[in-house]
């Protein structure tokens, strides 16, 4: 049912929200695949990794790359010509964002090999550390990625449709997998490694299926943002992305997927509405200049606040139920019963020996 | 390649992996007392920039007062890093202290953003390092002999506070066995903001070398430094203050040889310092000279 509410909202947005709004919607659907499927290997199975920033980047090149036309690639590379079998591809657009979910799952399968051999801090900074790599190497192989220059360009395939539509066959996918038996898997993972092993759960292959799973939407994303912003260059991959959905997953809850998704929409809203930070605005009579910047510094710490005070995020490791959105008035006021109506019953007195 | 640019590149190398080491000095100190990688490690290397920065232009000091300021201020920012982001976070599960050693390194270099602003500022090099030494074939301005001196001079005054002192002892007893040393009576807090200090000051002179080597400073200048340092920690085997030394030079070494004798890898040079930390940490975890496997 809420399928069909989504298609007629998308239908309606198509054509009657402005082209701010629908670009708002664009990113927001795919900063909630991303957080989603960063939130299954960081929330899910536990391992704290940096990986997104590499996915995003393989899975944008490796679309734009298939999808841009020769006459267009010969316009971007003005340094050196592409390799030859790049050169001619064409593909239609589906077709290369499956393409490029795939291969980065590849790349994310051989990545799993060397990254689960450590634990813990290591995990994090081997990840960051192949970030880096990418972004580097992204640089300088002109002849492929056309380095610093960047690919430009891109038709901008990426619309309410396509974005949308991936966006539910992800969280679909996800949320099938979290409640399966590999789901119940990697939280025992996460719970709890040596145990998971003595229980016969083999640990590395459950973090390798949620590594190349995650692989495999963030380079899908990965392509719908390039096909969005139709300009890709390394410098858009840097850690500064990991860091942003960092953000989005600690604030909805590690572990929970439908927390992610509620952080993505107030990520992505409050970014717009923190907008006026950056510049002047007036409260009332009293000015206050804007200092550009200024968004960021909140982010942070927000996000150090979250971490000192609040561990959980909005949903913790809840998900979504019904049950609990119905009940959750019921909740509210019955706490506040107890606010008004004075202490709680006094307990019977256990009865003396 | 000839000898003397082969001798031409290698102090660099040296010049280089000094610097790596001061700051690696700093993420093995932390690591070793409190078991957590200090991400805001690079960024407090890149205040310490600020700071001498801003004495010297803005308070017109001369440049060794500026440096020595710098380097207290911070020191000061280290602890209060400490006090104000890692203690509260000191019990709870590793992944929490590790999402806030990331958020506060966010923090820094938002704020330096906002406050210094995002255009690169030229540092001034004082004469006194920038002259040009000319020994046969090779040309290398006086920077490169002051650096190793300076450095080598640091951590000797490191390792005395750490091996021949009681503020020393108590932080190798806590990187033993952090719940022992508080039954023992020692006040734990006290003795990781003093580690937070030193490593801090110890980043801050790198910080400040690296500025006078690389005369630019951005807000984000620390970040690859610090990420570098931290591989050379891991390298040298973490909580070892002497394989962090060790680490630093292997690293800066390999790093600048490895471009010296390839020259076409020259943009990949930030790649191979990622490349070595893989190799080590799939072939020898506990690093060159570390003693136990890391959980």
């Amino acid at each position: 049912m809420s399928l069909v509410v989504l298609f007629v909202f998308i239908y309606w947005a198509e054509t009657n929200a402005t082209e701010y709004q629908i670009r708002l919607l664009n990113n927001c659907a795919i900063f909630i695949i991303l957080a989603v499927s960063y939130n299954l290997i960081n929330g899910i199975c536990g391992q704290f990794s940096l990986e997104p920033n590499a996915f995003i980047a393989i899975g944008a090149y490796t679309s734009a790359l298939l999808t841009m036309g020769p006459h267009e690639k010969q316009i971007s590379y003005i340094i050196e010509p592409l390799v030859w079998p790049l050169s001619i591809i064409s593909i239609p657009f589906w077709l290369s964002l499956v393409i490029a979910g795939l291969v980065t799952a590849c790349f994310a399968f051989l990545m799993g090999f060397a990254v689960f051999r450590v634990r813990g801090d290591y995990l994090a900074i081997v990840t960051l550390g192949f970030g880096e790599v990418v972004r580097v190497v992204a640089n300088n192989l002109q002849s492929v990625t056309n380095g610093p220059l960047g690919l430009k360009g891109l038709t901008p395939y990426t619309n309410l449709w396509w974005s949308f539509g991936f966006m539910v066959i992800t969280l679909f996918f996800i949320w099938r997998l979290t409640k399966s038996s590999f789901g119940r898997a990697m939280k025992a993972i996460r719970e709890d490694e040596v145990a998971a092993e003595a229980m016969g759960v083999s640990s590395f292959r459950y973090k390798m299926m949620a590594f190349t799973i995650s692989g495999f939407f963030e380079g899908v994303a990965g392509g719908l943002l390039a096909h969005l912003i139709t300009t890709i260059s390394p410098v858009l991959f840097t850690f500064f992305f990991t860091f942003n959905l960092l953000i989005i997953i600690v604030i909805g809850g590690l572990g929970s997927t439908t927390g992610a998704v509620i952080a993505s929409i107030i990520f992505i809203y409050s970014s717009e509405a923190l907008r006026v930070v950056d510049e002047s605005f007036s409260i009332g009579s009293l000015q206050i200049a804007g200092i550009p910047g200024m968004r960021m510094v909140v982010f942070a710490i927000l996000l150090i606040i979250v971490m000192i005070f609040a561990r959980e995020g909005i949903m913790g490791r809840r998900e979504f139920s019904w049950n609990e959105l119905i009940n959750l008035p019921k909740s509210v006021i019955g706490r506040k019963n107890n606010i008004l109506f004075g202490p709680a019953r006094k307990r019977e007195k256990k009865p003396t020996k | 390649m000839t000898f003397s640019g082969f001798l031409q590149q290698f102090i660099n190398a040296i010049s280089l992996g000094s610097l790596y080491a001061l700051v690696a000095i700093g993420y093995t100190m932390v690591y070793g007392v409190l078991r957590l990688i200090n991400f805001a490690h690079g960024d407090v290397l890149m205040a310490g920039c600020y700071f001498a920065f801003y004495g010297m232009l803005v308070f017109s000091l001369p440049w060794w007062v500026s440096f020595s300021i710098a380097i207290l201020l911070t020191a000061l920012l280290g602890i209060l890093i400490d006090r104000g982001a890692y203690l509260p976070v000191r019990k709870a599960p590793r992944i929490s202290a590790l999402i806030t050693a990331i958020g506060l390194s966010f923090l820094l270099e938002s704020l330096a953003l906002v406050i210094f602003g995002g255009r690169v500022k030229p540092f001034h090099r004082p004469s006194i390092f920038g002259q040009v030494i000319q020994s046969g074939d090779l040309y290398f301005i006086a920077l490169n002999l002051w650096i190793p001196a300076i450095t080598s001079l640091l951590i000797l005054l490191l390792l005395i506070v750490v091996y021949r002192t009681k503020v020393g002892m108590s932080m190798r007893a806590i990187a033993r066995d952090m719940t022992t040393v508080r039954l023992m009576g020692v006040d734990v807090n006290r003795i990781t903001s003093i580690t937070f200090a030193l490593g801090s000051a110890m980043a801050g002179a790198g910080g400040i070398m690296w500025a006078l080597k690389y005369p630019q400073i951005d807000p984000y200048m620390g970040i690859i430094p610090g990420l570098k340092a931290f591989v050379a920690a891991v390298l040298g085997g973490i909580g070892n203050v002497i394989g962090a030394a060790l680490g630093g030079l292997l690293l800066g070494v390999l790093e600048v040889m490895i471009i010296a004798f390839l020259p076409s890898l020259a943009g990949y040079k930030d790649a191979i310092a990622f490349l070595i930390l893989i190799l080590i940490l799939l072939f020898r975890p506990t690093g060159l000279m570390g003693e136990r496997l890391p959980l």
